[in-house]
């Protein structure tokens, strides 16, 4: 008998929802000690299954047929008040925002705390003292000092700790992950898988690892079930289901990482002038907390950049965050504008001019953003998003609009698409919109800022497929800026490894990833997931002619 | 912290004296001559008097002395003196000033705490039959006129049941001592501060409303969930408190308006505060009186708005620990 099975559950979502069942007929088992992944892309009802366990099912949305047994009793029976005693105690739920998990306004201890408070556990003094072994257990540097800190004083891997902290507090038989490490940086995502690892084997307990990185699967799951549109499509061992798929979507699932491997740039020309010139950039913040007397807070979020992009080029800015690659693309932009340094494009320093001199060069230089829902302005229809920054430097009406079309078609949109609004579409052709209003005043450098990190792996491959496809048709040049080494393998003709504000390594891409000369870059290598299957991957292929 | 308290003060000290000659300019480009005010009530209007009057009262000199001379006198408390009413206007306001900070006050609690609570109420009952009578009765006393609703409160109240005194600030003639003219007092209090906070009640209870129902679907309210916590407890520890930053913010601001509501309360109940001095004031042409009111209004406004910010740092530990 398992641990937990679910049986043909089912889970209705409200009328007027895109369908009528989150998820249909899902079944599986998970047995202690076990880690059984859930993978799937957005939509596939994924999330819904772990939160229907939990009992926290969104409101409007509840469980049509099947049953869901934990140790022979069925959760979907239970009242409130029975589930209300198992959650935390025989079941935990680990979340995928560290940064909102917490409440902000709650020391760090006393939110561990109230889980032993809530079940009834041990005497007040005798809880603090387990609070702080859990911290201690989950790696969490300086207990003593952390357990009075508030979330904000921590960064996104100790709150994720923080929060398996809570999770383990009672020793439950089941941990529930929705997409843990999803918003953390490589290096610790790696050491949160780790964990999550360790504490399975000590423990014995069971982890239901729910994900849409099939890298991660590869690092730690026994059994994998792949959902698609609500349906399990797929299910068996983990090396089964990633070495041999026999369903077309896991295929395609598969097929859609990108891999580490990189094409052999084409060495470009150091002599020709380059489109764009970094010379000795450097960005300082310095924040006046409060109090005529106080220190500012001064942060180096760039220091001394200096780089060269020829015509044609990718070079990619990777590093984790706060390694200071997005205030380096927004000073490119002039977005901010950099205490030193110089930013020449086409010969000409933008990095000090302003007023008109700055918007006669702010066409030459366009950014895409990482989040295609916050980036486009919900109140305007497409076709404005696209045409205002045409009629801006002066396009006619009409002309601006016949080129947002064009526009539309370039990035595999209907031009019919001007009329609606951003809400209407699905994240990857929202990024699509947000390329082509880049696009739209032809400029000679794109800066993409983690343009593919919020969508999903297929459409992650399709948005970078069409950039490849735009780069080669306009000969474009770009500052490719991304956390995720192997997409930048796939774009980029040199990579930019930035750490604590500096440049620690710049290179050919082969070369900076292939032979990596600072201990930094290998660190950020070592920490990608799913390199065993990858080499497994590759045996594979070469015993298969 | 200190710091930052210093700063403050330095600050609102310019802003006060940016407000008083503001204040200063605006009067005396509106309409209207004390001097004829007052010749007029003396029943003696010719040239000669007006111009001695104008002397008198320094009315005579250049708009910029005038002007000099009544910010000086400010930088030394001195609010200058009172035409009509023969005192200075410090004096004044300083007798009257108990009073409205008694009405204000009473009235921003009740409005808070009655706020707050149907706000909470409402966002528990989301969408059902409760949540719409409550929004609907606050909002009722929102969108009705102040002045009318008190006039109605004291003819049902006061004339019709005869429940509460309808005028005044303690009964004339009792010459009640300790607690029998604090209960005095507070008889007298309850229809003008119920008015004046029941007025201001309906932001107080859309905002937390607003407010619970956001912090609500927030991850971390998931998480109190996934640990089994109590919805009851829940909703207080993690719910409420992170939904009342924004009120706080609010009721900084409100605060300030409330001293301008206190106007038509104390107007239509008697009430012998600075509201009704303004008032009175106003009426009057007395320049210094409605400058001098002006001016402790804008003081109280700033006041509260450096306590709303202390309050801030106590309540959220991001503002008290990055300062």
């Amino acid at each position: 008998m398992s641990l937990l099975s679910f049986e043909n559950l089912s889970i209705a979502l409200p009328t007027g929802a895109d369908r009528p069942l989150a998820v249909e007929n899902v079944s599986f088992t998970l047995d202690a000690g076990e880690i059984l992944c859930i993978v799937g892309e957005s939509g596939s009802g994924k999330s819904m299954s772990a939160n229907a366990l939990m009992g926290l099912l969104p409101e409007g949305v509840t469980p049509a047929s099947g049953r869901i047994l934990f140790e022979d009793r069925n959760l979907l029976d239970l009242s409130e008040r029975e589930m209300m005693s198992l959650r935390g105690r025989e079941i935990s739920m680990i979340f995928q925002e560290p940064l909102s998990a917490l409440n902000p306004l709650m020391r760090i201890g006393d939110q561990i705390v109230e889980v032993f408070e809530t079940h009834g556990r041990l005497t007040p003094p005798e809880r603090r003292k387990r609070a702080l072994e859990l911290m201690h257990e989950v790696g969490l540097p300086d207990p003593d000092a952390t357990i009075r800190a508030y979330p904000f004083q921590l960064s996104g891997g100790q709150r994720q700790r923080v929060v398996i902290a809570m999770a383990l507090a009672l020793e439950p038989k089941v941990l529930v992950a929705d997409e843990p490490t999803t918003a953390l940086d490589v290096t610790t995502q790696a050491q949160i898988l780790a964990l999550i690892d360790t504490l399975r084997r000590e423990r014995g307990m069971a982890v239901l690892f729910i994900t849409h990185d099939f890298s991660v699967v590869a690092d730690i799951a026994d059994r994998v079930i792949v959902m698609q549109s609500g349906e399990v499509v797929e299910a068996g061992t983990a090396d089964k289901v990633l070495l041999d798929p026999t369903h077309a979507y896991t295929r395609a699932l598969l097929d859609a990482i990108p891999r580490l491997s990189f094409h052999d740039s084409v060495p470009h020309d150091d002599e020709a002038a380059p489109i764009l010139r970094v010379q000795d950039l450097s960005m300082t913040f310095r924040t006046r907390t409060s109090g005529i007397f106080a220190k500012p807070r001064v942060v180096k979020a760039v220091q001394n950049a200096s780089f060269q992009l020829q015509k044609g080029e990718t070079i990619g800015i990777v590093g984790e965050s706060g390694s200071g690659k997005s205030t380096l693309g927004r000073c490119l932009v002039r977005l901010l504008t950099p205490q030193n340094g110089t930013v020449e494009i086409g010969g000409k320093d933008i990095a000090k001019i302003n007023g008109d001199a700055l918007h006669q060069h702010r066409r030459r230089i366009q950014m895409i953003f990482q989040d295609p829902y916050s980036s486009l302005n919900p109140r305007a229809r497409i076709g404005t998003i696209l045409t205002e920054g045409l009629i801006a430097y002066g396009s006619d009406k009409k002309a601006a609009r016949t080129r947002a079309q064009e526009l539309l078609t370039l990035v595999g949109l209907d031009p019919s698409a001007m009329t609606r609004f951003p809400h209407e579409f699905s994240g990857g052709q929202r990024q699509r919109v947000g390329i082509a209003r880049a696009l739209a005043l032809d400029p000679e450098v794109i800066i993409a800022d983690e343009a593919v990190s919020a969508l999903d792996v297929s459409i992650q491959a399709q948005v970078l497929d069409l950039l490849a496809e735009l780069k080669e048709r306009l000969d474009l040049s770009m500052i490719f800026i991304t956390h995720d080494l192997r997409v930048a393998a796939q774009v980029c003709d040199r990579i930019i490894v930035m750490q604590r504000g500096e440049m620690v390594e710049f290179g050919p891409c082969a070369q900076v990833l292939g032979d990596p000369q600072t201990a930094y870059t290998r660190s950020l290598l070592d920490a990608i997931p799913g390199k065993a299957h990858e080499r497994a991957l590759a045996a594979q292929r070469e015993a298969t002619p | 912290m200190f710091g930052f308290i210093a700063a403050r003060l330095v600050t609102a000290v310019f802003i006060l004296l940016g407000i008083v000659v503001l204040n200063f300019i605006l009067i005396h480009a509106a309409p209207g001559d004390p001097a004829a005010v007052m010749a007029g009530e003396a029943g003696a209007a010719d040239e000669k008097f007006l111009a001695d009057l104008r002397t008198q009262f320094g009315l005579d000199q250049p708009f910029t002395v005038q002007l000099w001379n009544y910010v000086s006198g400010v930088i030394q408390l001195d609010l200058g003196f009172s035409y009509r009413q023969q005192m200075p206007v410090a004096q004044l306001i300083w007798d009257r000033l108990p009073a409205t900070l008694l009405l204000t006050s009473t009235a921003f609690v009740i409005s808070i705490v009655i706020g707050v609570i149907a706000g909470v109420l409402a966002a528990q009952m989301q969408g059902t039959w409760w949540d719409t009578v409550i929004s609907t009765v606050a909002l009722l006393f929102y969108a009705t006129p102040l002045f009318w609703v008190a006039l109605m409160a004291s003819l049902v109240f006061s004339v019709f049941l005869g429940w509460l005194p309808g005028f005044g600030y303690e009964t004339i003639g009792a010459n009640y001592t300790g607690l029998a003219r604090v209960l005095d007092i507070g008889t007298h209090l309850i229809l003008p501060a119920s008015t004046l906070g029941l007025f201001f009640t309906a932001i107080y209870m859309r905002m937390t409303r607003a407010s619970m129902l956001e912090v609500s679907r927030l991850d971390f309210v998931k998480t109190a969930r996934a640990k089994g916590l109590r919805s009851s407890v829940i909703q207080r520890r993690h719910i409420l408190r992170n939904a009342l930053l924004p009120v706080i913010t609010l009721a900084g601001l409100q605060a300030g308006q409330i001293v301008g509501g206190a106007v038509l309360t104390e107007t239509v109940f008697a009430w012998p505060g600075i509201g009704r001095l303004m008032f009175e004031a106003i009426n009057q042409r007395d320049y210094n009186v409605i400058l001098g009111v002006f001016f402790i209004s804008a003081a109280m406004v700033l006041l509260f708005n450096l306590i709303t910010d202390l309050l801030y740092g106590v309540v959220d530990p991001r503002i008290r620990l990055t300062s």
